[in-house]
């Protein structure tokens, strides 16, 4: 009876994202099978795959798929680790804890549009930058970011948003820790690294697994930053699936290959997350 | 050997503290930098080299004030952003509740196929959407962007709800339950309460996310609807310099996010003391 | 007695309700340019009238807008009354009976607009979008450096002596560039200005059969051309360059020479945002084997879409918008160096503007020298200069783009980079049915 009743509690969310889920799916499924562009609404009808071929021969979806997983995979490496790092810097109190904590997580607060272009016109502009002005007070070379380390540029800019992400949800994970059996190890002599391993990294492995899930999705179809500072280039050098999706949806406003471009995507996504889930998020139900 | 050992340990303590302190400016200095970018003028903005020290000047908050409604703006994005994230949490919580300490064999699919609902990017979905809000005559509304706020947060508090209440100890809840705890008020007076700090983290995250969210919020809206995102889009990328009047704008529209996350992060640490509880 | 109080009652209030729901609310999607922003601020002189009706603006970043209108037309979303379009979408979607067809009265003097505005806007001989304002591509260049360098700039340059001019301004040691161009990968930007460069290369960018044209020579020494020049002249960064990056760096005296839109000029000579607003003169576009398409014509316009519930009121809003009485009273409120200009030929026989604006020769020049229909040295089935008014262009000038800017980054030769943006070009082409 009362195991039931609980179940009944899931109903809500499932049915809702379910709802969420089909109709678009089913629509967008639909679409890559059909001729559909929006500035020429006199064509319609079945093509079959060619969709699929026309988003599957582009010269530019290697480079696109190649990037989208550096994007993803050298992201999260940076967040996690660094998020895991300061997590831990912060667990023991001092003065002014509170405005550290703020200022480390702002940049999360900040929108992508505009973290984008204070990156590229602040700090990242060979001429008037800061970098290059700082690397020129030192006589370091002056790096075109955006020009020569585009997909670099983009790293950078989505760690530093993205590290405060990983930070607050490992910080309140921390939160729980049992405090006893840390002191215990310490007062047994135990270094600071078997300390970590055998008693916080544990005890933090489901918030690594949620933080790394959540952020691969996230990462999968990063848009905003490429379109404002490198616009995919040069070359397909910052394009990743997002952005050729983006080009057929919203330059070409040709749904039908957009469709197929998003079945395709979806495809990439399970991909990443079979393998994702079967190294990291193994633990997560026990 | 005391005396050695206690001062290591305020070394370490010391050198943490002043890690951290760098750790903080390095990470905040972009946003500084932004905020006091606000306060120059467009030529000081674009100055080779970048001025630290110049006369600041209030014109572009002025600007933005006069060029458009802050004020709509602001509060369609509290009410969509406030109002998409507790519409969120009032289906999650049971439903984390529910997995977390009843979990069946297919909970960690469900939570699974949860997150693949974000699979599918926002660029190739619009036209579908678009068109479904069009015939629900429901573009340019609040009401459509709670909806798909709420739903494309509602896998994120999931997972992050599951796992902040899986950190319940057991002996807690078994306690609880040979005492007599119907569910409801296991859920009210046990769980609720101990997990404060990761239900807050996770509403603060939905918020800033909904907040921050541009692509559904400018393609659904059209003047009555806009959120602050809508807003910050008129000032970027222009025809003319437009920096500091972008750096104005964006501290005016990320102003009330980081103030409430400032009252928020003393609710984070609260709660999740299970050590002591014990 | 009672129903005809009955029937009085009701009849009133329809005739009231209805009176509410015709003045209503217009809504205009607009860029955020600063022509546009003035006009928001004088809205309130439209609204006073023509009591009842409110006007409220949706602003936007080119981009953006684009998208936006675009995605709410093609679906009769019916979410703007008016829209600011350009001369890219106007005949587009005249034709394809998206837009009203826009016909004042005699006091608007519809002959009073430029031909090439007027008909670059046009469709089957209606005009579809009222010219806001518009713009033409020219040179600004620094006049003391070209002095200090012993060299003059005439009036109507070729490409040879830009790039001997930008190679006497040179100065990298010091952060002085000859020149700087558009390099962020585009169809609005690096796209098109290599497009009128090619242009007057004697290149085109697909011909009569719609076979796109970028593996011709013609193509191929612009290209080159472009990739020299900015390799040698240009400043660090060029691939992720813009109008504002540009503009940023000349107003902070690091660039010789800038070609980019006329209404650059408002932004180089204003002393409050640019350090070099008195040493800046002008010229036209520079040429190589023909004048055709070495300009470009853009105009930013106000059109009605067709399934618009406030018609009436938006019809009157573009005629204000667009009219004489509109641009006096922009120089009287706010300053003559600040009128819309492009669109009128009575703007340029106006004193107190020609007074104000010292770049109002070289603007009005650079208008009139372009044609829309008649941009290339060989014929082509397109409209437009820097661009070809079909709906593929938006993908496929963007794909040029990318692989221009792989090019002057120094990433791929020019031949590839042609032969790449050949390739995309063809794949549009043949998927959207053109053969």
């Amino acid at each position: 009876m009362k195991v039931s009743y609980t179940k009944a509690l899931q109903a809500p969310s499932i049915i809702l994202l379910l709802l969420w889920m089909i109709v678009p799916l089913s629509m967008t499924l639909y679409f890559s099978f059909m001729r559909y562009n929006l500035l020429y609404p006199e064509r319609t009808g079945f093509t079959g795959s060619l969709n699929y071929d026309f988003f599957l021969t582009d010269p530019a979806l290697f480079d696109a798929v190649l990037n989208t997983l550096t994007l993803v995979g050298s992201i999260i490496t940076i967040s996690v680790v660094l998020g895991m790092g300061i997590a831990l810097l912060l667990q023991e109190a001092f003065r002014g804890r509170g405005i550290v904590r703020v200022m480390l997580i702002s940049p999360f607060f900040i929108m992508p549009t505009v973290n984008a272009l204070i990156w590229k016109n602040m700090f990242m502009n060979p001429v008037y930058g800061l970098f290059a002005f700082v690397s020129g007070l030192f006589g370091w070379p002056i790096i075109d970011w955006l020009s020569d380390l585009p997909l670099l540029s983009i790293i950078i800019m989505l760690s530093w948003q993205w590290t405060p992400f990983a930070l607050l949800i490992f910080m309140t994970s921390l939160q729980s820790m049992d405090k006893e059996q840390i002191e215990a190890a310490e007062i047994e002599g135990a270094s600071f690294w078997s300390k970590f391993y055998y008693l916080t990294l544990p005890h933090l492995s489901r918030a690594i697994a949620v933080v790394i899930m959540i952020q691969a999705i996230f990462h999968l179809s990063i848009f905003a930053e490429i379109f404002v500072t490198t616009g995919g280039g040069p070359g397909y050098d910052s394009t990743n699936t997002t952005f050729l999706i983006f080009t057929q949806a919203l330059l070409q406003f040709d749904v039908g290959v957009a469709s197929a471009g998003g079945v395709f995507a979806i495809i990439i996504a399970n991909i990443i997350a079979f393998f994702l889930i079967k190294t990291v998020a193994q633990g997560m139900a026990k | 050997m005391k005396i050695g050992y206690r001062n290591m340990k305020r070394l370490k303590h010391q050198s943490t503290v002043a890690a951290c302190y760098i750790l903080a400016v390095i990470f905040f200095f972009p946003i500084f930098w932004m905020v006091l970018t606000s306060f120059k003028t467009e030529l000081q903005a674009i100055s080779v080299p970048p001025l630290f020290f110049f006369e600041p000047t209030l014109e572009n908050f002025s600007i933005v004030q006069e060029r458009s409604d802050y004020f709509k703006y602001a509060t369609n994005s509290i009410i969509t952003s406030f109002g998409a994230t507790i519409f969120a949490l009032i289906i999650a919580v049971p439903s984390a509740y529910s997995m977390a300490f009843f979990p069946g064999r297919f909970t960690k699919d469900i939570l699974l196929w949860m997150l693949s609902t974000k699979m599918l990017p926002a660029v190739g979905v619009l036209m579908p959407v678009y068109l479904l809000a069009d015939s629900a005559g429901l573009l340019d509304t609040k009401t459509v962007l709670i909806i798909i706020f709420a739903m494309m947060n509602l896998p994120i508090i999931m997972w992050l709800l599951f796992s902040y209440f899986k950190e319940i100890p057991n002996e807690i809840l078994e306690a609880s339950r040979m005492d007599g705890c119907s569910t409801m008020d296991e859920l009210r007076h046990i769980v609720l309460p101990l997990s404060w700090g990761g239900i807050a983290s996770a509403a603060l995250l939905c918020i800033v996310l909904c907040w921050n969210e541009a692509f559904w919020a400018i393609n659904l809206t059209a003047g009555d609807a806009g959120t602050l995102t809508a807003l910050i889009a008129s000032y970027s990328s222009p025809e003319g310099l437009f920096w500091s009047k972008l750096s104005a704008a964006s501290t005016l529209a990320c102003a009330p996010i980081v103030i409430f996350g400032w009252f928020c992060q003393k609710q984070l640490v609260q709660g999740l003391t299970f050590g002591a509880v014990k | 007695m009672k129903n005809l109080k009955i029937l009085a009652g009701s009849a009133i209030l329809a005739v009231a309700s209805s009176a509410a729901v015709q003045a209503g609310e217009l809504t205009i999607a607009t860029v955020n340019n600063g022509h546009m922003i003035t006009m928001q601020g004088l809205t309130g002189h439209f609204e006073k009238a023509n009591p009842g009706v409110t006007v409220n603006w949706v602003t936007l970043d080119e981009g953006t807008l684009r998208q936006r209108v675009t995605t709410d037309i093609a679906t009769k979303g019916g979410q703007f009354d008016v829209m600011t379009i350009g001369m890219y979408e106007a005949p587009m979607w005249g034709a394809k009976g998206w837009l009203h067809s826009l016909d004042f009265g005699s006091d608007y003097d519809v002959d009073d607009i430029l031909p090439a505005m007027r008909g670059g806007l046009s469709a089957n001989g209606n005009l579809y979008a009222a010219p806001f304002y518009g713009e033409s591509s020219m040179i600004m260049y620094r006049k003391d450096l070209l002095d200090a360098a012993g060299m003059t700039m005439p009036d109507n340059p070729t490409w040879g002596h830009v790039a001997d001019a930008a190679a006497a301004m040179t100065d990298k040691a010091n952060g002085l560039y000859g020149i700087c161009l558009r390099g962020k990968p585009g169809w609005g930007d690096n796209a098109a200005f290599i497009t009128t460069m090619a242009n007057s290369f004697g290149a085109r960018w697909f011909d009569e059969e719609w076979k796109p044209q970028l593996d011709s020579p013609a193509w191929n020494h612009a290209l080159n051309f472009y990739v020299d020049l900015m390799m040698n002249y240009g400043p660090p960064g060029t691939p992720g360059y813009s109008f504002n990056e540009i503009l940023a760096l000349i107003n902070e005296g690091k660039c010789g020479m800038w070609i980019d839109a006329t209404i650059a000029a408002s932004f180089v000579s204003d002393p409050s945002q640019s350090k070099v607003a008195d040493v800046i003169a002008y010229a036209q576009a520079p040429v190589a084997v023909t004048h055709r398409g070495a300009n470009w014509l853009w105009a930013w316009a106000l059109a009605v879409p067709a399934g618009t519930q406030q018609s009436e009121d938006a019809l009157k809003f573009v005629e204000w918008a667009t009219s004489k009485e509109y641009i006096e009273l922009v120089g009287n409120e706010v300053g003559w160096g600040s009128v819309p200009t492009g669109t009128r030929s009575s703007t340029y026989q106006n004193a107190n503007f020609l007074a104000a604006a010292n770049f109002a020769d070289a603007e009005m020049k650079a208008i009139l020298s372009a044609d829309p229909s008649n941009s290339t040295q060989d014929p082509t089935p397109y409209q437009g200069v820097q661009f070809a008014s079909i709906p593929e262009f938006q993908a496929i000038g963007t794909a040029a783009g990318q692989q221009f800017s792989a090019a002057v980054a120094g990433r791929i030769s020019v031949e590839d980079a042609l032969a790449a943006a050949q390739k995309a070009a063809e794949r549009e082409m043949i998927k959207a049915g053109y053969y």
